[in-house]
């Protein structure tokens, strides 16, 4: 398909932003000014870019623990993300959330996860709303590897088929589940391939190239859409780093498995063709790049700067009325 | 003089009046499940609804439990008012992730942007000789859980008044019916009509003894009350009707006057929420008690299948009898 070029553009704009919020988020995390565990997105951008820019704002997204790029991807503010990830009132969860419960149900997303396999069954739930509003919203629904062997992610495929829901179901393989091996946690190679069970599409692309992810995406969302149900999307990725943090050492895996997946770099490969093809000169996007960096180094001065939750609030909204008259106890 | 008569139900009409009719009122509402639809409920409770709404508002649902819960959150989160049926309570451990992690935590999770005004209805309860893995009462594991309000009504006209609520409700409310209740009856009146959840009803007033219980084992304390006011022991009997969130005020009202308290359920003792009754009392109200409270429930096991052992396991008016007289006065001159 002729793609336009401010399409390109967005996609790329996508992709920079997700990997400078993460390098800058994982580098905080691990000077300890950023509280607990990042899972970071960076190497798999291309997935989450390709997804997202094939939705509308009021499309429906699940996530996953490795949420941020989602959030990115589907239009998320900087500012409130670090203040979230800094335990702030100003964040996306006014602190109450942070890394992997960071949502914007303004923006149809559905939440970060911190249980595997958590959200196919919400995406379910959200692609239902749609189909009864008929509006023709969809619902984008990742998850990894590691949670394609959880029965919800089965159960929500197999609901999704049954009553034909718009449903996009994103396999992200990085091919490891945490630290383990794809092939030493489940047989098949290709995850799409368990699309067949439930009378879906399923369809293979290459994870780090985002124009297939975005072509495959745009005809799944599109059948969605139309009222032709379900499909499932693998999209083959790589994890740069650890399951945490930015650290890269790998005892599960080589470096030289690194390396080559990183020769791969969705980003940089993308550039290039956008250099090459006229679209964007290499100056072009690295002034991007530096445009986007400014972008999040201020809008870390602005998490850092804003202020604490008042602990005041540490029982509000448990429940929709004020917390005295929800407690048990008297 | 005339009186109006208030027209007789069943627990398990009861409840299907309360479905129908806010089926039919708000268009967000809709009841997914197991075998809800066109088998009408496992219990009958969903009678009639398929002819009347249609399979978008009254869905079955593959034997999914995780799938039905997270259908549940998903449809909330984005604006529709789910009622999704787990057939038994023992199912809950096959979806206790969306459960507890999900349902329950999303709208502190997300800082209040998020609504989940979802209703788990189930059933509970043994006496039907269904065995271990269909009989139980796991209400405690539930109320541990902030963010789920846990409503157990006893009686037909409870079940329809608390069941609208838990629907009109914007918090996720686990509605739990007791298996052997669906066929007592009752006034209900034909009329819709809310009961407030976290609101405690004394079914039977007295000055000597507070019986505190909830579900079909209120029925057992008003037995037992009935035996004991043959003693000359006049035992006020509470109904919690709601256990998270818990009216404490009605208990502890209770306790000033009668310095004596006995908490029953059928749920087993150990670990139950009779513990957290007490606890609530021996916080708040110590100086007012005569007699340690004693708590009633069924012994530390499963529920056993044969009908000899299911009525050994199962607490009993008997048991609430015993449990009061050893909250009173040793009498002298007996």
């Amino acid at each position: 398909m002729a793609v336009p070029p401010e399409v390109l553009l967005d996609l790329l704009v996508r992709m920079v932003r997700i990997r400078e919020f993460e390098e800058a988020g994982g580098r905080l995390m691990e000077q300890g000014k950023i509280p607990g565990a990042l899972h970071l997105y960076v190497g798999e951008e291309a997935v989450a870019a390709g997804v997202c820019a094939s939705l509308n704002r009021d499309d429906y997204l699940t996530s996953t623990h490795r949420g941020h790029g989602h959030l990115i991807a589907k239009g998320g503010d900087f500012k409130p993300m670090y203040a979230e990830l800094f335990g702030k009132a100003a964040g996306y969860c006014r602190g109450k959330g942070g890394s992997m419960h960071i949502a914007d149900l303004d923006l149809g997303m559905l939440g970060a996860n911190g249980i595997v396999g958590g959200g196919p069954p919400i995406a379910v739930g959200a692609a239902w709303t749609a189909k009864r509003r008929g509006r023709g919203q969809v619902a984008a629904c990742f998850f990894g590897d590691g949670a394609s062997n959880q029965g919800t992610v089965h159960e929500a495929m197999n609901m999704a088929a049954l009553w034909e829901l718009p449903v996009v179901f994103v396999c992200e393989n990085n091919l490891y589940g945490e630290y383990t091996r794809q092939d030493r946690h489940q047989t098949v190679a290709d995850v799409a391939e368990r699309a067949a069970s439930y009378g879906m599409p399923g369809v293979v692309v290459d994870g780090m190239d985002v124009m297939a992810v975005h072509e495959a995406t745009h005809e799944a969302v599109a059948r969605a859409r139309s009222g032709g149900g379900p499909s499932l999307l693998e999209a083959k990725t790589y994890r740069y780093f650890n399951h945490i943090g930015i650290s890269p050492t790998s005892s599960y895996r080589s470096e030289d498995e690194v390396a080559q997946w990183r020769a791969r770099d969705p980003i940089e490969t993308f550039r290039q063709v956008l250099a090459k093809d006229g679209v964007l000169s290499l100056e072009q996007s690295d002034a991007l790049r530096a445009r986007v960096r400014s972008e999040v180094e201020e809008a870390i001065h602005y998490a850092e700067e804003s202020p604490l939750p008042d602990p005041d609030t540490l029982l509000q909204d448990v429940y929709s009325e004020p917390a005295a008259s929800a407690t048990g106890g008297a | 003089m005339t009186t109006a008569a208030v027209r007789q139900a069943n627990y398990r009409e009861a409840i299907n009046e309360a479905l129908r009719g806010e089926i039919e009122r708000d268009p967000d509402v809709f009841l997914a499940g197991e075998d809800v639809a066109g088998h009408e409920g496992s219990f009958g409770a969903s009678a009639g609804l398929l002819a009347a709404f249609g399979p978008e508002r009254v869905v079955d649902t593959p034997i999914s439990e995780s799938g039905i819960i997270g259908m549940a959150v998903g449809a909330a989160a984005t604006g529709l008012r789910p009622v999704v049926e787990v057939m038994f309570i023992d199912f809950i451990g096959v979806c206790m992730d969306q459960v507890l992690n999900q349902l329950a935590k999303m709208k502190y999770m997300f800082g209040g942007k998020a609504r989940l005004p979802v209703v788990v209805r189930t059933t509970c309860g043994a006496g039907v000789r269904v065995a271990a893995q269909h009989s139980q009462s796991l209400e405690a594991m539930l109320c541990h859980i902030p963010g789920l309000k846990v409503v157990m009504p006893a009686t037909p006209y409870d079940a329809k008044g608390l069941l609208i609520s838990a629907i009109r409700d914007d918090n996720p409310v686990v509605f739990i019916e007791h298996k052997l209740l669906y066929r007592i009856q009752g006034e209900v009146p034909e009329e819709p009509y809310t009961l407030p959840l976290g609101v405690a009803e004394v079914r039977r007033p007295g000055t000597d003894l507070t019986i505190v219980s909830w579900s079909a084992m209120v029925h057992e304390a008003l037995a037992a009350a009935d035996e004991l006011a043959q003693r000359g022991i006049h035992a006020e009997v509470i109904d919690l009707r709601t256990l998270s969130p818990l009216d404490a005020h009605t208990v502890l009202t209770s306790v000033h006057k009668t310095h004596r308290v006995v908490v029953a359920h059928e749920a087993v003792k150990f670990g139950g929420f009779g513990g957290e009754v007490a606890a609530l009392i021996a916080e708040e109200a110590i100086d007012y008690l005569d007699a340690p409270v004693v708590r009633v429930g069924a012994p530390f096991s499963p529920v056993p299948f044969s009908p000899v052992l299911e009525d050994a396991w199962l607490p009993n008016r008997r048991q609430i009898v015993e449990a009061a007289l050893r909250t009173m006065p040793a009498r002298t001159g007996a």
